[in-house]
């Protein structure tokens, strides 16, 4: 198309299409590459990494067995999360099998009940209710906590699954999680996909989770 | 150069958008009746609590968005094709019955979203009532319906081109777009228990969308309706569009990184992430100021070369120029300004699921595309009744004005809100529930979200307005111009 002889490289159609082409072509190759290297990363450890005690970014689905917590690495800057002691879930120490099959329907109540179109998971979805990347570590859940208290009950996991069934009943603010209509089991789905999603490494977020509500009640602020 | 044959509007490929245009505007109506409705529940939780909650109007208006904008680019393409093809597109029998297709599948899938709703935990609802991912909630059969219909449209694209002995800089960018944007979508389609992986590729449906391919997209359309408009040197417009492709997938490629800072993946995308997103506005201000430049420059010509002849504008249809205009100004804001904000991740790990992000993405969507689309409506307009000129009336002035001006005031409410949110609840309280519910209930927060509801009323406003403009602007123009003909 070009019938005339461009004066310049710089106004030329065709070296502007042609490194279109190559940085186009380096970029997707760069992300290809950055790809696999992620995915080999992100994919779930295994039931004998967390007897070994080695930590991956996103451990399998049997740390539901184990306690989580979530501290300040100095070395990284940021806070981690921290695979502790075992601990029952529901009562009991899942095997493999049944962690899996916990966690996934676990995943697929979270996918089929649309929670993301109102809360945030990793800090994705949407923004009216609270984001829940942590929520298993949230103050309000812990022993002792407003929870445990208003549900009867006496572990985190019997707490949160109390909750998710019943949400209008244990509601705490005028803004209300509505009935979802969502099963016992689901329930305990939900409360390990939860737990398992606290022991995910997210690079420090949330940053300072939950530290000072108390501090900030009584007036104190933590920017000294 | 070559010759600009147009069928004219005789051509069923322009019969065929039009029928997508009118598609996309309906959903842009519902798109904005239910942020309304999600508006309002931030204000007053008890509203359509238990029958319509948050999630499903929330649903709605993000699934009415992709969609109507994905019509609004197929009729797009179908409008274009003639002209930058100088032929008859293939395929319009099958293109035409792939129309019903997909219409009757959006029907249903909405139907089902805003009565069904929700499924128990388990494949089936996945399957066939909502698969719960932001922006692609449409269940699988949905998704593969989506595809072949796509695939449909995308062919007779192909064909129409290879047919064709006109080989334009234009359609060589969309040939090459349009495969890569429906390629996108299948990164979208497929389940796992991972939810580290789930939003790795997630992101890459959404981001390589909306930061690389419809921004390439929008370049070629821009392209296209500059020739069109204001008879663009084709050489020089194509020209920018070559280096838009370069700067816009350069950067935007690998600014996907940007949202692998939290999700689970390596720190090494605080880096890439950081790098590569910060180059995003480069081509945005290229695109900005291509658009006034060659205004400017058609504009001075024809004043220097005119001067005191009847016809002062180069402008031949002011409507598009309008909203082209905006959309230039837009694209830079909303995704330039407003996306830099909160891209590096010093910035992100407190911006992160904020309100924040909820401005920058209306505004971004908005000035982007929305505003790029309607333009290609009104130049449908035009040639569909033939008229030399086509000139904004009060309505049209009205529908560019309030919609742009609302969804401006959206946009500040909620960067207002998102700022209170970092303040209070992230970087004093660290998030968690009870933090995020004590910033949720500040005044800085609630009045930005009553402004947002404000703001998002005058933007129904506009949307009126426009519809009645898109509905009698080519009538009342048309017969103006008998008239005119008549005295003659
Ligand atoms: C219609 C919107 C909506 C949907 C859908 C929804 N939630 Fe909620 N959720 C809320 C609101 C609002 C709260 C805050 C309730 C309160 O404070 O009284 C909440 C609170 C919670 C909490 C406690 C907060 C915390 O930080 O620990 C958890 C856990 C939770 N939801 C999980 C879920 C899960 C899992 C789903 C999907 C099965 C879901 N929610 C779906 C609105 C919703
Ligand atoms: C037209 C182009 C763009 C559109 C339509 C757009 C739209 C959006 C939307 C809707 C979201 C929210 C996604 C969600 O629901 O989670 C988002 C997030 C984001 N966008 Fe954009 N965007 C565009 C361009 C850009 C650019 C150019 C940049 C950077 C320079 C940018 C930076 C970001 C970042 C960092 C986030 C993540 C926000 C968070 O962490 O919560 N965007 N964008
Ligand atoms: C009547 C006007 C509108 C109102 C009242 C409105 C309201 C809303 C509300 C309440 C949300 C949910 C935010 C949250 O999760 O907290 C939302 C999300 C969104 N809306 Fe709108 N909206 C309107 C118009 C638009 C327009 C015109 C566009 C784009 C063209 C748009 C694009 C979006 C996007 C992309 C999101 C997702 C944002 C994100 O996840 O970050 N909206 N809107
Ligand atoms: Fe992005």
């Amino acid at each position: 198309m070009d019938e005339q002889q461009p004066n310049s490289v710089w106004t030329s159609n065709s070296f502007w299409k042609r490194s279109a082409g190559w940085v186009t072509g380096f970029a997707v190759v760069l992300l290809m590459f950055l790809t696999f290297d992620t995915m080999t990363q992100i994919t779930m450890g295994t039931d004998q990494d967390l007897k070994d005690g080695i930590t991956k970014r996103v451990p399998a689905a049997t740390v539901i067995n184990y306690q989580i917590g979530y501290k300040m690495d100095y070395s990284r800057g940021h806070e981690m999360p921290v695979i502790g002691k075992p601990e029952l879930f529901f009562g009991k120490t899942w095997s493999v099998k049944e962690a899996n099959q916990l966690l996934n329907l676990g995943k697929l109540t979270e996918q089929s009940k649309d929670c993301m179109n109102c809360h945030t998971l990793l800090g994705n979805g949407a923004y009216y209710a609270p984001d829940l990347t942590k929520a298993w570590l949230d103050p309000m859940w812990k022993k002792g906590g407003v929870m445990q208290l208003m549900t009867h009950t006496k572990t985190k996991e019997e707490a949160m699954a109390a909750f998710l069934q019943y949400p209008v009943k244990y509601a705490i603010h005028v803004r209300k999680m509505p009935n979802l209509k969502i099963t016992a089991k689901e329930a305990q789905g939900l409360v390990a996909l939860l737990k398992q999603m606290s022991s995910i490494d997210t690079n420090g977020f949330p940053r300072g989770f939950s530290r000072n509500v108390q501090d900030f009640k009584q007036g104190v602020s933590n920017a000294h | 150069m070559h010759t600009n044959l147009s069928v004219g509007f005789k051509s069923g490929s322009r019969k065929l958008a039009a029928k997508y245009f009118t598609v996309a505007i309906i959903l842009f109506g519902a798109q904005l009746i239910m942020g309304l409705i999600a508006a309002i529940q931030f204000i007053d939780p008890g509203f359509l609590f238990g029958i319509f909650d948050f999630n499903i109007s929330r649903t709605i208006h993000l699934n009415a968005l992709i969609v109507w904008m994905l019509y609004a680019m197929i009729g797009s393409v179908y409008y274009m094709l003639p002209d930058e093809t100088g032929i008859e597109t293939v395929g319009l029998k099958l293109g035409t019955l792939a129309f019903w297709i997909l219409t009757a599948a959006v029907t249903v899938v909405v139907l089902v979203f805003a009565f069904i709703q929700i499924g128990p935990g388990s494949q089936m609802s996945i399957w066939f009532i909502n698969e719960g991912r932001e922006y692609i909630e449409a269940p699988r059969w949905a998704d593969i319906g989506i595809v072949v219909v796509v695939l449909i449209f995308y062919s007779n694209v192909l064909l129409t081109y290879l047919k064709s002995k006109q080989r334009t800089g234009i359609m060589a960018v969309l040939v090459a777009d349009l495969f890569a944007l429906v390629g996108l979508y299948l990164a979208g389609m497929f389940y796992t228990d991972n939810i580290s992986v789930d939003q790795y590729w997630w992101w890459w449906v959404i981001h390589l969308w909306v930061e690389a391919t419809w921004e390439v997209f929008v370049g070629a359309l821009a392209a296209y309706a500059l020739i069109q408009i204001i008879g663009a040197n084709r050489k020089i417009v194509e020209m920018w569009l070559w280096i838009e492709v370069l700067t816009l997938f350069g950067s935007g490629i690998l600014g996907l990184g940007h949202h692998y800072f939290w999700i689970g993946t390596p720190e090494y995308w605080w880096e890439i992430g950081a790098l590569f997103s910060s180059l995003e506005p480069v081509p945005l201000i290229a695109m900005f100021v291509h658009v006034l430049y060659d205004w400017g420059k058609k504009q001075g010509y024809l004043n220097g070369q005119n001067a005191g002849q009847a016809i002062k504008s180069t402008i031949k249809n002011t409507p598009a120029m309008s909203w082209i205009v905006v959309n230039a100004f837009g694209n830079f804001l909303g995704a330039g300004i407003w996306g830099f904000f909160h891209t590096l991740p010093q910035v992100n790990i407190y911006t992160h699921g904020t309100q924040f992000t909820a401005a920058h993405g209306h505004l971004a969507f908005y000035g982007a595309y929305a505003t790029i689309l309607v333009g290609m409506m009104y130049i449908a307009i035009q040639k569909y009744y033939g008229l030399e000129r086509l000139v904004s009336t009060t309505k049209t002035k009205l529908g560019i004005a309030l919609t742009t001006f609302g969804v401006l005031g959206m946009t500040i409410a909620l960067t207002i809100a998102g700022y209170e949110q970092v303040l209070v609840e992230r970087a004093e309280l660290g998030g968690g529930w009870q933090a995020y519910f004590t910033a949720q209930a500040l005044p800085w927060f609630t009045q930005a979200m009553d402004w947002r509801l404000i703001m998002g009323v005058v933007t129904c406003i506009g949307f009126v307005y426009l519809v009645i403009d898109l509905m009698t602007i080519g009538k009342n123009a048309n017969a103006q111009a008998k008239i005119k003909q008549a005295n003659i």
